[in-house]
């Protein structure tokens, strides 16, 4: 009997250490990713029945073979799946991503084009820039939203608008960033670039790393510094952290800021990436359509439970299938495939984790049915326990 | 005066979808259930709407009539839409704005799968021609009947019979309140008697109702009966829940804000006409910026003491009473 009882207990802590390293949220990701992938096969299935698989077999392995794009794609989409993500753990939807993105790629631009630094330093200085304006972009829904009790996602949205309104007006009136002819901006001159790592057959550079160091020092702060635990206790529960004396108000702004400056540097690393055309960077076409990137963030943060490190891997898994979905336009299917799988996956991640906590339950039952004769021998014990008092 | 004749006659067209679909968004909303997915419910009831035109606008019916049956296909697609984010947050209890964002985002995305693979191209064109130029009787009244009921579309009329339906439906029936209480304090609901997810369910439904049948007149007013899915429905699901907010969660109110911004939108798009504006020599992005900018600070005087739903937002648990 001894020795049953401590097996059992060994099976709880087992629970408990999977608990603890968020292995729930991880199986409810999954979950979240095989019934949108599953939908995906479905509508290929639906479309072009003959090549479903083959199509198929391109997104989900398509993305290995050029793994280098895979990590070009994601570094825009990690730095605003972090932005998202680091405002939801102060309970803050950021759907301003977008605009905040979109503001960081025009400070950017302006330092790319407008000042002129000797190399090295310049790419380094248009980052920042992007960093700042995205900042600024951050900041006012957050001073919305903590002195005017304006709700952060109707402030974001509407600045979402205002900034690419904003943005395309400055970029189109300016003869040094847009070619009318072309309707994109100016290729950015070299020294604004930012440098590739030189991974051959791929454009690969420096802001993957980047992403992924910020990603670790966002971990480090909310784990390590009193900020990060403030920030964390008001998500929980806000009125409690004010009574314990967190200045609420305060944390709100620079949450916020922190949000946007994450995701105007998504912009600055996306538009100063070199690009497929030797020696020329990427070009933003002003056509008053909101970005998607701050979108595809959200999924990023939702799937990687706003984790900054899951975040990583989400975001290189969403960018993983969105090249194998390019690659799928092979056999015949549209790229907006992979829009769809990543829309399905958000909707059913929205829920997993009741999904998953219902799974539990039911696995739970597996185990103590199997287990029958154990808790006979615990039901006797206390039973004689009962008898003797 | 023909410029304030013009500025109305073109502001009706828009301010019908903003008021059917924030009415949508208030029916939801009172209910407890944050709606964000009105912009999908929109886009997704203007795309089923069009693709029915599409497909009937040769057999040489009325075009009213077309208009009409059209109505009724997207409010029945904007339903079916509306009851995947009831499910998700009603019965599985999700977080309400991740769900939104999630229907928002599979619209655009499919609305371009489906059209690039069937019409190989980004939507859905049609080429029936709803615009009214004067509506017999009503049209002949002086300066009224020019102003509201002349070069118009038909949508201007059913908007304002729905916006009556809804404050008869929000103030005089035993539904409209057993729907407030769910969204002010549902247990409260529970405990009389009133099932909080049917009432839940019901008010999500009419938000998806209007919503769509909102997307499809957006359709037919803005955009001549095309639907494309890369602009979507620009934006007007989400200036919508803005209305919402600036209405306080009240028909009445609601009808004034969908006004004052439909007017701002006419306005900017309107600035060569209007030699005031016009000689300013403003940038016309800055009209353009006009309407969210006077949302914002609306919001800003109006949200100190908001009269949002005090439920809103939170999944109802019974075992929490």
């Amino acid at each position: 009997m001894e020795g049953n009882n401590s097996s059992s207990k060994n099976k709880n802590s087992i629970v408990q250490f999977l608990n603890k390293i968020g292995i729930g949220s991880f199986i409810s990701a999954l979950m979240a990713i095989i019934l949108g992938l599953v939908f995906g096969y479905l509508i290929m299935l639906f479309a072009i029945p003959s090549s479903a698989n083959d199509g198929f077999g391109y997104i989900l392995f398509g993305g290995i073979e050029r793994i280098g794009d895979v990590f070009y794609f994601a570094t825009p989409i990690i730095m605003t799946g972090l932005s998202v993500g680091f405002a939801m753990k102060m309970g803050l939807f950021n759907i301003g991503a977008s605009g905040q993105y979109t503001m960081g790629m025009f400070f950017a631009l302006y330092v790319g084009f407008m000042w002129d630094l000797p190399d090295g330093i310049h790419w380094i200085v248009a980052v920042f820039a992007g960093l700042v304006g995205g900042m600024i972009w951050g900041l006012i829904p957050g001073i919305f939203k903590a002195f005017l009790n304006v709700n952060e996602v109707i402030t974001s949205i509407m600045f979402n608008y205002i900034g690419m309104y904003l943005v395309d007006m400055l970029i189109q009136s300016s003869g040094a960033m847009y070619d009318p002819i072309r309707t994109r901006t100016n290729y950015l001159p070299g020294s604004a670039l930012i440098p590739p790592l030189g991974i051959s057959g791929s454009n690969v550079n420096f802001g993957i790393l980047i992403a992924g160091l910020i990603g670790i020092i966002l971990y480090i702060v909310l784990q390590k510094t009193t900020f990060g635990y403030e920030l964390k206790a008001t998500g929980h529960n806000k009125f409690a952290s004010e009574y314990a004396g967190m200045k609420g108000k305060t944390n709100i702004v620079l949450t916020m800021g922190i949000a946007g400056a994450l995701s105007g540097l998504g912009g600055a690393l996306s538009i100063l990436a070199p690009s497929a055309i030797a020696g020329s960077s990427m070009t933003y076409e002003p056509i008053n359509i909101i970005s998607q990137a701050g979108f595809n963030g959200i999924a990023v943060a939702l799937l990687g439970n706003s984790h900054p490190i899951g975040t990583i891997f989400s975001a290189i898994f969403i960018s993983h299938i969105q090249r194998g979905g390019t690659l799928a336009s092979l056999v015949g299917y549209k790229p907006e495939i992979i829009d769809v799988v990543v829309a399905v996956i958000i909707y059913f991640s929205s829920f997993s984790m009741i999904m998953s906590s219902y799974l539990g339950k039911f696995i739970k039952r597996l185990v103590i049915h199997s287990n029958k004769d154990d808790k006979d021998d615990k039901d006797d014990k206390e039973k004689n326990n009962l008898e003797e008092a | 005066m023909d410029t304030v004749y013009y500025l109305i006659q073109n502001m009706l067209p828009i301010a019908i979808p903003l008021l059917l679909v924030a009415l949508g968004g208030m029916f939801s909303e009172v209910g407890g259930i944050i709606n964000l997915a009105l912009e999908g419910i929109m886009l997704f009831g203007a795309f089923f709407g069009a693709l029915f035109v599409y497909f009937i606008q040769d057999s040489g019916m009325n075009p009213q009539t077309i208009l009409l049956l059209g109505m009724v296909v997207a409010a029945v697609a904007g339903i079916i839409y509306s009851l995947l984010l009831s499910f998700a947050s009603i019965t599985m209890r999700a977080d309400q704005t991740i769900a939104g964002t999630a229907l928002n985002m599979l619209i655009p995305a499919v609305v371009l799968l489906f059209s690039k693979m069937f019409f190989g191209s980004d939507g859905v064109t049609t080429n029936v021609s709803f615009y009214i130029r004067k509506i017999p009787v009503l049209g002949d009244i002086p300066i009224l009947g020019e102003l509201f009921f002349q070069k118009t579309y038909l949508t201007v009329v059913i908007g304002l019979v729905f916006m009556i339906i809804s404050v008869i439906i929000f103030y005089k029936t035993r539904f409209g309140l057993r729907l407030r209480a769910c969204g002010e304090h549902p247990h409260a609901a529970d405990s009389v008697g009133i099932s909080v997810t049917k009432m839940r369910y019901l008010g999500t439904s009419i938000s998806g109702f209007l919503g769509g049948i909102g997307g499809f007149f957006y359709s037919v007013g803005v955009m001549d009966g095309n639907v494309n899915g890369h602009t979507g429905v620009a934006g007007f699901g989400f200036l919508a829940l803005a209305v919402m907010i600036f209405g306080q969660w009240r028909p009445g109110k609601v009808f004034f804000a969908a006004l004052f911004f439909a007017f701002l939108r006419t306005l900017a798009y309107s600035v060569e006409l209007i030699p005031f504006l016009n000689n300013l020599g403003i940038d016309r992005t800055y009209y353009k910026m006009l309407p969210y900018i006077a949302t914002m600070v609306v919001l800003a005087f109006t949200s100190k003491n908001s009269k949002a739903p005090k439920a809103e937002g939170i999944p109802y648990d019974k075992s929490l009473r």
